[in-house]
């Protein structure tokens, strides 16, 4: 970390801070010399790019390769309607160059993998996690020990929010926590989990206020904690973690190289033949074809549109309700996406059912191929 | 005994949906059971979730990860809190 000269604009803005005797000039000019990388620019990734370009954090990496959707607006804060469409990064500078013009943004327009990871994370002084999935988390997790870089951590899931510091000298991993991540369809995360608006907020602000205190060597951070968020019940619980002996990132030091890891979205393999396309669906249905459409995303998302003449068994209660899923016709199964309904058509496969055909990219591509009356979730 | 074991939503709604269950126990492993024989699918997500090789959820007892503090087989007083913390990736 260096330190950089303040001009009198800068005092003036960073004021409030440098009056803070924890902070001061010293402090303020540290954070100008410091470089924080932000992998995602999404909920979580939105208030701490904007609390850290305010706060005067001079060199901010940014890390993401999504678009602005209209979806993503209840949650990341960082973007603007009018930004539907623009890169995700676009929008991103624009709108911290326009709060703090005295910060330099790096863009990495790219999806972090094994291969580019450690080149990216070297040479900041502070990672801040606020990715979607847990291959590029445990990516980080992994780089970071690897270059001794450390990790802001934070994730949400509904209403529930965790907060961390990883990869510090002396302190625990993301692997000393969970070893290894979920295999794939154990954890709702692509496409049914939902999430509270305001709790990637909470949960940002956080690993924020983490790294300015890692960035100035102020007060406690959470290392070797976690931090539990329920925004149901408004409670928030410290719990130990402790540096594993045996975590084969930071114990052992088995993990010298970094893997991409496919959990989330990956699915189980569907046999040859069991796809259907939006189109031939569309078509078998105007020729009148018998077939029994089944659609395994959870009620609320039934709530909010269904293709007509489905019927819904939730993924998670399909097992329990074969009896209303019958053997003798056709049965062509949907979800949000194609990634749940693929799992419900090797379950059924499994269960002795020989009919059965997952319908790709899912209510979406219906709605966006077929029938654009369908809102979009 | 009564313990509280803290449930996290992904796995609350394999346990009635709820995210707080006060049960009889002790040992942590005995409090877990209580559960897992009300709510079977909770207790088959739970065994599958803390499989060696596949451990994305951590059990604690209070603040403590219970691996540190002797494992499932640790003993509970009455009022102790069993979480069982699970791998999130949302952002």
């Amino acid at each position: 970390m260096t330190t950089a000269t303040l001009s009198p604009p800068e005092l003036v803005r960073y004021s409030r801070h440098v009056i803070l005797p924890e902070v001061g000039l010293a402090g303020q000019q540290r954070l100008k010399g410091s470089r924080v990388l932000i992998v995602g620019c999404g909920g979580l990734g939105s208030p701490v790019a904007l609390y850290l370009a305010a706060a005067g954090v001079g060199h901010l990496g940014l890390v993401d390769f999504d678009q602005v959707d209209a979806s993503n607006l209840q949650r990341q804060i960082l973007h603007s309607t009018s930004a539907i469409g623009q890169s995700k990064l676009d929008s991103a500078e624009a709108r911290l160059l326009n709060l703090n013009p005295y910060v330099k943004v790096e863009r990495y327009e790219t999806r972090l993998v094994a291969a580019n990871a450690l080149e990216i994370i070297q040479g900041y002084d502070v990672v801040v996690d606020g990715t979607d999935n847990f291959s590029t988390r445990y990516l980080v997790n992994d780089a970071c020990v690897i270059l001794g870089v450390p990790n802001a951590y934070g994730s949400i899931y509904r209403f529930e929010g965790q907060a961390s510091v990883f990869a510090t000298k002396d302190g625990p991993c993301y692997r000393c926590l969970f070893r290894q991540p979920p295999p794939a369809g154990a954890v709702p995360n692509c496409a049914e989990g939902g999430v509270l608006g305001v709790l990637p907020g909470l949960v940002g602000t956080i690993q924020a206020t983490e790294a300015i205190k890692l960035l100035l060597g102020i007060g406690r951070p959470l290392i070797g904690e976690l931090l539990l968020v329920d925004a149901l019940d408004m409670e928030f619980r410290r719990l130990k973690v402790r540096k594993d002996p045996e975590c084969p990132a930071c114990g052992t030091r088995e993990i010298q190289e970094l893997q991409d890891l496919e959990v989330e979205c990956a699915v189980p393999e569907v046999k040859k033949g069991w796809d259907i396309s939006v189109l031939e669906l569309a078509e078998r249905r105007r020729a009148g074809r018998d077939l029994f459409l089944l659609d395994v995303r959870e009620p609320h998302e039934w709530e909010i549109g269904r293709i007509e003449g489905a019927e819904l068994v939730p993924l998670g209660e399909l097992l329990r309700s074969l009896d209303r899923v019958p053997r003798d016709r056709d049965v062509v199964v949907y979800c949000k996406g194609g990634a749940r309904s693929a799992q419900a058509a090797h379950l059924l496969g499994e269960a002795g059912y020989l009919r059965v055909e997952n319908l790709l990219g899912g209510i979406l591509a219906w709605g966006a191929e077929i029938d654009p009356t369908l809102p979009r979730y | 005994m009564a313990i509280t074991v803290n449930i996290p939503a992904l796995l609350a709604r394999h346990a009635g949906g709820q995210r707080q269950h006060v049960v009889a126990g002790t040992t942590v492993r005995e409090a877990i059971d209580q559960v897992t024989r009300d709510y079977p699918e909770f207790g088959k997500r739970f065994t599958e979730a803390t499989l060696p090789g596949n451990e994305f959820v951590t059990v604690y007892l209070n603040d403590e990860d219970a691996r540190f503090a002797g494992g499932l087989d640790t003993p509970v007083k009455a009022g102790d809190d069993v979480s069982i913390v699970s791998a999130i990736a949302g952002g």
